[in-house]
């Protein structure tokens, strides 16, 4: 036997990267759509799932799951892992959201720029946190324990945001930034988290977008959001996943798609859900911006 | 390791979440000093608002029962007192039957509890393990003289809640969408919970069944689990537990006792 050989048991999950879908557009996998889904026969796109609702020993979620992953892409998408709290991981969360990738091979994996636990306690939000040199170390941290975990790289989420910390001393986009170069993870830039944080905190949404690391975007979300009023009865806006895409959004996405090029796109539909068809119409607007700019390209490349 | 002075927002942010007595804490900030007091409040709203509705997915019945702004009262009540300590929201509530049980305004409902418990035992068979249940002659060619040693291999979703209420009654008159006429909540029911396929199954148990059934899942020898049941109620029917057990989908194997 040739010594230069490893044997493939050195690493109980070998090192995977996503095979790439491309520029097609998905939606939020609610198990109430799956006759729906099943009757209109495979569709072209892809469907995203949160990860937590799947970590119970089986029953009918799993089977959901391996149904509609039978003909289409899954990508797993985690709301719990609180990287962006000072704790360390959950180590038995990080082993069941490992568990998940190697079973459910997804070709898009991500999680969120927040945190949800503190001590014993889990808040089922994204929470905020300060952007400092020492938070981005933990940050990066997590992001290295979590991608080591899963043997693979992550899409790490631009948070939407109420509140800021005094004591932040980068930009997000700096932030985020760093963590891409640092750990070598992707991004999943969400667009209406973009928007909601520019109109609560009074910044551009355009500029904010010019800063982003477009290149290292892997996944696009778009969703609904709702208007509330702050302390001072000015606009506040919710991130609330309870509608369609606003306007402005589509807007953004369009001058994203223009400048990234296509890349796989969801939409985020998380309460209030509609039928299926209104769904996977929002779902079809996405994607004829994504047709559009790529039959633009290949018109340039004749 | 001590914890870094600069990695103490957690703990500032998270203090005053489920204390509404608390104010917003004062390391966050709107834009150019703007106030942050309705901005903190968003996500106190979210974290309240997010497990009530985790609690009423999980009870259900318990909400029909309640009514909507009883539930909320009493699930926002239970979840600043016992937040979830897992980030799975299916995982949660399992102090809740306990807390309704002494919760002063659902004193008049002494059956609540038990019909939280059948909704809790309901969610554990919802996402149990996939197992094949035993076939309905799984039994057949067992030799009568091995039938009292044998044991059962209990399914992954197998549960038993009983109660001195009529609350198997009440549990699937209010998990049904139709009208719920008045119910006589005074017998005692005992309920069987199983997940044979993929449907979830709450069965009421005959008088002595809880017993039998409890037994044999805990590993008992039929022989023994049937010798508790005539002790509680000397008419219990052997044969008609066993087979409704089995039936069920109670168990996923068989292992044959020694011939007695």
């Amino acid at each position: 036997m040739n010594a230069a050989i490893r044997p493939l048991t050195s690493a109980p999950m070998p090192r995977r990267y996503s095979l790439p879908i491309g520029g097609v557009a998905g939606t939020s996998f609610k198990h109430e759509h799956l006759p729906a889904i099943l009757e209109d026969g495979p569709q072209r796109g892809f469907f995203e799932v949160h990860a937590e609702n799947y970590m119970g020993a089986g029953g009918p979620p799993h089977r959901a799951l391996e149904t509609i992953r039978k003909d289409h892409p899954i990508s797993l998408h985690g709301v719990c892992m609180s990287i962006g709290g000072p704790a360390p991981l959950d180590r038995a969360h990080l082993a069941r959201f490992s568990g998940l990738v190697a079973r459910y091979q997804p070709a898009l994996v991500s999680e969120h720029l927040a945190w949800s636990t503190h001590e014993t306690s889990f808040f089922n939000d994204l929470l905020p946190l300060p952007y400092t040199k020492a938070t981005l170390d933990r940050v990066c941290d997590h992001v290295d324990e979590m991608q080591e975990a899963i043997r693979r790289p992550i899409l790490l989420e631009n948070p939407s945001t109420y509140v800021a910390f005094r004591e932040s001393t980068m930009s997000e986009t700096d932030f985020i930034r760093s963590v891409a170069a640092r750990t070598g993870c992707g991004l999943l830039l969400d667009i209406n988290n973009v928007f909601v944080s520019a109109s609560n905190h009074g910044f551009s949404a355009l500029d904010y977008l010019a800063d982003f690391p477009l290149a290292d975007v892997g996944e696009i979300h778009l969703a609904g959001h709702a208007a509330q009023a702050d302390d001072e009865g000015e606009l506040l806006l919710i991130d609330s996943h309870d509608g369609p895409v606003s306007d402005a959004v589509w807007k953004l996405y369009e001058i994203v798609v223009a400048r990234r090029g296509a890349v796989p796109t969801l939409i985020e539909w998380d309460s209030q859900i509609p039928d299926w068809p209104v769904l996977r119409a929002e779902a079809a607007a996405a994607q004829a911006i994504l047709d559009r700019h790529q039959a633009a390209g290949a018109r340039h490349a004749a | 390791m001590p914890l870094e002075p600069h990695i103490s927002y957690a703990a500032d942010f998270a203090a005053a979440l489920l204390d509404p007595a608390r104010p917003a804490p004062s390391l966050v900030t709107g834009p150019n000093g703007k106030a942050a007091a309705r901005r903190y409040d968003v996500y106190r709203n979210n974290v309240t608002v997010s497990l009530i509705a985790a609690l009423a997915a999980i009870y259900p019945a318990v909400q029909r029962i309640t009514g909507a702004d009883f539930f909320r009262a009493m699930a926002r009540f239970h979840l600043r007192e016992t937040p979830p300590t897992s980030p799975l929201l299916f995982d949660y509530g399992r102090d809740f039957p306990a807390f309704i049980e002494r919760y002063p305004h659902a004193q008049a409902l002494p059956w609540l509890a038990d019909v939280a418990r059948i909704e809790r035992a309901w969610l554990d068979a919802y996402h149990a393990a996939d197992a094949s249940p035993l076939p309905p002659a799984a039994l057949a060619g067992i030799a009568p003289d091995q039938l009292a040693g044998l044991t059962l291999t209990p399914h992954p979703a197998v549960r038993i809640v009983r109660s001195p209420f009529s609350t198997v009654t009440i549990f699937a008159a209010n998990r049904a969408d139709g009208p719920v006429h008045r119910i006589d909540a005074s017998a005692a029911e005992d309920a069987l919970i199983t997940r044979p396929e993929f449907d979830v199954v709450v069965r009421l148990l005959p008088p002595g069944g809880a017993t039998f059934a409890s037994e044999l899942i805990a590993g008992r020898s039929l022989g023994d689990a049937a010798a508790s049941a005539l002790d509680e109620t000397p008419d219990f029917d052997i044969a008609a537990g066993i087979a409704g057990l089995i039936d069920a989908g109670a168990f996923t194997s068989v292992l044959p006792g020694d011939a007695a």
